[in-house]
């Protein structure tokens, strides 16, 4: 963690479009009469979503004028959750996990191919297809190393396979997400060792 | 009582309220407990954690700020287990706050600095960096060293609590938690410099007082504040004879603890501008002279056309200049009196009800419904706004508003624009009319601008009636109020400086200086007149300043602000207040009343008091009412049977002043700070396309 700041270059405007502002419109009603800000992480949410994986500060002012907020809270939450990007992003956005256990199965070593493969931490791209972050734990541990690119994880990575990946969505290749390796989910490495038949099993 | 609840503190047994905080009941047992998030206006945060004493049989400590009393607790605040917590907590609060108390402006008055004295340890074992934050720009009132903070919050729920205007706020969190304004905008509420004193470090303090003077060097005087007519209760700060600072007192009656910007930062205007000598205009250009030959050029002027002489008195007079000038006036055979130099229709005769603020300003935490007819309470007294605001947060409190719809800081249902609509609800018509005759305890403010106007006197008639028919006048609640935004007027009206038998009002004055009946015209401070109106009249003018009377002026004669005298104001609610002298006025500037004494010996019409005592017995004389100082008394009922109504209700809406809150008297517009505060508020209304903040 560190300070965060919004960007220094802002759009000059930012509005939901008209399929957003009914689903906002109905995040609103789920919460009582007047406690329409309570919807506030949602319609951030959406908005990050909207303007391409990063919040806006036009979007932050539009979200509370939406919820009849001031907007100083707005931003208050806005700074105070990491998944809310202040900076623009690249059209991948890779979260990596540095936390222990990844850590210890040799995320350092996909730290620096995202080093090599897209520069330091927050930058992105001149192409603007990649950019990265380092993050506390994404909750894979079992299948560490592991990185979630976008809203999908790619686990029990290599320096090599990581590598690709990038290389290959840079490339704009589909790169199917979940274990890189012959592993199923988070199954052991090999195939299943025990329960291999459920009794009264054929 | 049998619903109390016993606590015992200390060995110590007290019975207080259930509901109580544990920290409340300590206090009410004499137990000081240090705290510095926690304050008693504000919302309880609990995240200092300073607060920390023991409950019997508790896993741990709990912060006794936020923790409810129970029946039978033992608290222990005093044991070793509650030191050692306590230092604890003082510790990691050092971690991270600079040791630069020797360069910081809240040395000498600073609770952490305080109370690190008690519960610091001699040694610090934190080996790291410290963390050190960008400071945030808040406008030209509070200067922030953001590394100083201790995120106690104190000034996020003052703006959002009682300024009502959100604009404060943390950002990031954890050891990045910062405190700022939506990227770094000015504040823009009336009542900012309060986080200063909120502050209980020096991440907030004071811009224009920066690196000035120390706390433990500055004569303190305890004074009333005349910026507005709340009457807020100050202390005048000053180093040898130059006001230094202003800062609130407590008067839980009148301003609680907040302070207007105006009036606190407004002090740099004492300095600028002053006239420190009389001047006598010759040739068009002012000369400065001698008293005794001011004095000789004025009887001279005044030889023979004495009753065509008129007063008019400005925003600022004190109770004892009026006086003087009044009683001058009338040895002089002139009847031309006038205090209400805004045209304020106000009644002039008898009844007090009339023209005071009679529910009190405590008392508008008991009401439970508000019409305000022309008035801008943000404007005209943001302490009194933060009053209402106050009730308005507690709950059910219906507001209507007939004037400008403006951002008051409270919703209020807009009710309509002038006097049709009051008319309307005065006969008994209309939903609010509903509110008001169903609500218990309603009220009414009326401000000036539905008062300053030619049918000023209808719109009067019609609020009295209205608050008649709607039942707010009863026996134990008076809820008819004039809300006034000079702090000379009330005491103006209380003793009579108002047109005699005969005598012109403002409008005849102006009249008849343009004609040439009027041969001569006093203004005791009056800078906010039309002075194009006052024609070829000879003008004497007593004040302080050199703003728009003096430059009109053929005499002027230097007189004192109301820091540098001691004399009565009462402030709207008739709460009659005494200045007391924090500073000499500069060069040969007098008291106000010593000025037309001693003029009076040179005319030849000696005023029969020496001093300021047989004044005050002649002043209590004709307004018994004054001699209660800090008192109310009760003005009886408003009613319309002494109003004569010359002009009747028009349909003009009513318009706010639209006077800039930070230039409404000649100290404000001599002060640098104010210009600044209003340059700021003027890009703010451009940005924002309102047009009505400011």
């Amino acid at each position: 963690m560190s300070v965060r700041r919004v960007a220094e270059n802002q759009p000059d405007d930012f509005s939901f479009t008209k399929e957003n502002i009914s689903w906002a419109k109905k995040q609103i009603a789920k919460y009582p009469k007047g406690r329409q800000a309570s919807a506030i992480i949602p319609l951030l949410w959406q908005a990050q979503k909207q303007a391409g994986g990063w919040l806006p500060e036009p979007a932050i002012r539009y979200v509370a004028e939406f919820l009849d907020m001031p907007n100083m809270r707005a931003m208050e939450v806005a700074t105070f959750y990491t998944m809310f990007n202040l900076e623009p992003v690249g059209e991948h956005f890779v979260q990596l996990c540095g936390t222990t256990p990844c850590w210890l199965r040799g995320a350092d070593t996909l730290k620096d191919v995202c080093r090599k493969v897209i520069g330091e931490q927050n930058t992105v791209t001149d192409d603007g297809k990649l950019s990265w972050l380092e993050v506390e734990c994404l909750g894979a541990c079992v299948n560490a190393p592991m990185v979630q690119i976008n809203d999908d994880f790619y686990e029990d990575l290599t320096a090599e396979w990581f590598e690709k990946i990038l290389l290959d969505l840079k490339r704009g290749e589909n790169v199917p997400s979940g274990p890189q390796t012959s592993r199923k989910a988070s199954e052991p490495e090999g195939g299943r060792t025990v329960l291999k038949s459920i009794e009264g099993d054929a | 009582m049998s619903d109390l609840v016993k606590v015992n503190v200390d060995g110590v047994e007290v019975e207080v309220a259930p509901g109580t905080t544990i920290l409340q009941a300590c206090e009410e047992a004499g137990a000081e407990i240090p705290r510095f998030c926690y304050h008693e206006r504000l919302s309880i945060a609990g995240n200092c954690r300073m607060c920390l004493v023991n409950v019997k049989n508790g896993p741990k400590p709990v912060a006794s700020c936020a923790m409810p009393v129970a029946p039978d607790m033992e608290v222990d605040t005093k044991s070793e287990a509650v030191q050692a917590a306590r230092e604890g907590v003082m510790e990691f609060l050092l971690i991270n706050h600079p040791l630069d108390c020797p360069i910081c402006d809240q040395g000498g008055e600073c609770d952490l600095q305080d109370q690190a004295f008690g519960y610091g340890v001699d040694e610090s074992r934190f080996q790291d960096n410290k963390r050190a934050v960008e400071n945030k720009n808040m406008g030209p009132l509070v200067k922030t060293i953001m590394t100083r903070c201790i995120q106690c919050t104190r000034c996020v729920r003052f703006a959002t609590e009682v300024a009502g205007v959100p604009e404060i706020g943390a950002i990031g969190r954890g050891e990045d938690m910062e405190i700022t304004t939506y990227l770094e905008a000015s504040l823009s509420s009336e009542l900012s410099g309060n986080v200063i004193d909120l502050c209980p470090v020096g991440a907030l303090t004071s811009k224009p007082y920066a690196f000035t003077a120390r706390p433990w060097e500055l004569k303190k005087t305890e004074t009333i504040d005349v910026m507005d007519a709340v009457g807020s209760n100050i202390r005048v700060d000053t180093r040898g004879r130059e006001v230094m600072r202003i800062l609130p007192r407590n008067h839980d009656d009148v301003n609680e603890e907040w302070l207007s910007d105006k009036s606190r930062f407004v002090w740099d205007g004492l300095n600028t501008q002053r006239i420190d000598s009389p001047y006598i205009r010759k040739e068009g250009k002012l000369e400065a002279v001698s008293w005794s030959e001011a004095f000789e050029v004025i009887a001279q002027k005044l030889k023979g056309q004495e009753s065509n002489t008129a007063a008019i008195s400005g925003d600022l007079a004190c109770a004892e200049g009026m006086m003087a000038l009044k009683d001058l006036m009338s040895q002089l055979g002139s009847p031309h009196l006038e205090c209400r130099q805004d045209g304020a229709q106000l009644p002039s005769n008898g009844n007090r009800a009339n023209y005071l603020f009679n529910t009190g300003i405590a008392n508008i935490d008991d009401a439970d419904a508000l019409l305000i007819i022309g008035s801008n309470p943000r404007r005209e007294a943001p302490v009194l706004n933060a009053r209402i605001r106050k009730r308005w947060v507690a709950g059910n409190f219906p507001i209507g508003i007939i004037g400008q719809d403006e951002d008051l800081t409270y919703p209020a249902t807009h009710l309509g624009n002038g006097a049709e609509t009051l008319a309307e609800l005065a006969s008994g018509k209309g939903s609010f009319f509903s509110i008001l005759k169903k609500a218990k305890r309603p009220m009414l403010i009326i401000g000036q601008s539905a008062l300053a106007r030619e049918d000023g006197l209808a719109v009067l008639e019609a609020a009295i009636e209205l608050a008649t028919q709607s039942k707010m006048v009863s026996d134990d609640w008076n809820g008819f109020n004039v809300l006034h935004s000079a702090a000379a007027r009330v005491a103006g009206l209380d003793i009579g400086f108002t047109p005699q038998e005969g005598g012109h009002d403002l409008e005849g004055i102006l009249a008849g200086a343009t004609s040439g009946d009027v041969k001569t015209v006093f203004l005791l401070g009056a800078d906010e007149l039309d002075m194009s109106r006052l024609g070829d009249s000879y003008v004497v003018y007593v004040g302080t300043h050199g703003d728009a009377g003096a430059h009109r002026a053929d005499v002027i004669l230097p007189g004192a602000t109301y820091t540098e005298k001691q004399a009565i104001y009462v402030n709207t609610e008739g709460r009659a207040q005494m200045t007391e002298q924090a500073a000499f006025p500069p060069g040969e500037a007098r008291e106000d009343w010593k000025i037309f004494r001693a003029l009076s010996e040179v005319l030849g019409e000696k005023l029969p008091y020496d001093n300021v005592e047989t004044l005050r017995a002649r002043m209590f004389e004709t307004a018994p009412f004054l001699a209660g100082l800090d008192e109310l008394t009760d003005a009886g009922m408003p009613d319309v049977s002494s109003l004569t109504i010359k002009v009747p209700l028009s349909d003009a809406p009513f318009m706010n002043n639209a006077q800039d809150f930070y230039f409404t008297n000649p100290i404000a517009r001599a002060s640098k700070i104010m210009a600044e505060c209003s340059i700021q508020a003027q890009a703010r209304n451009i940005s924002e396309g309102t047009g009505t903040d400011g």
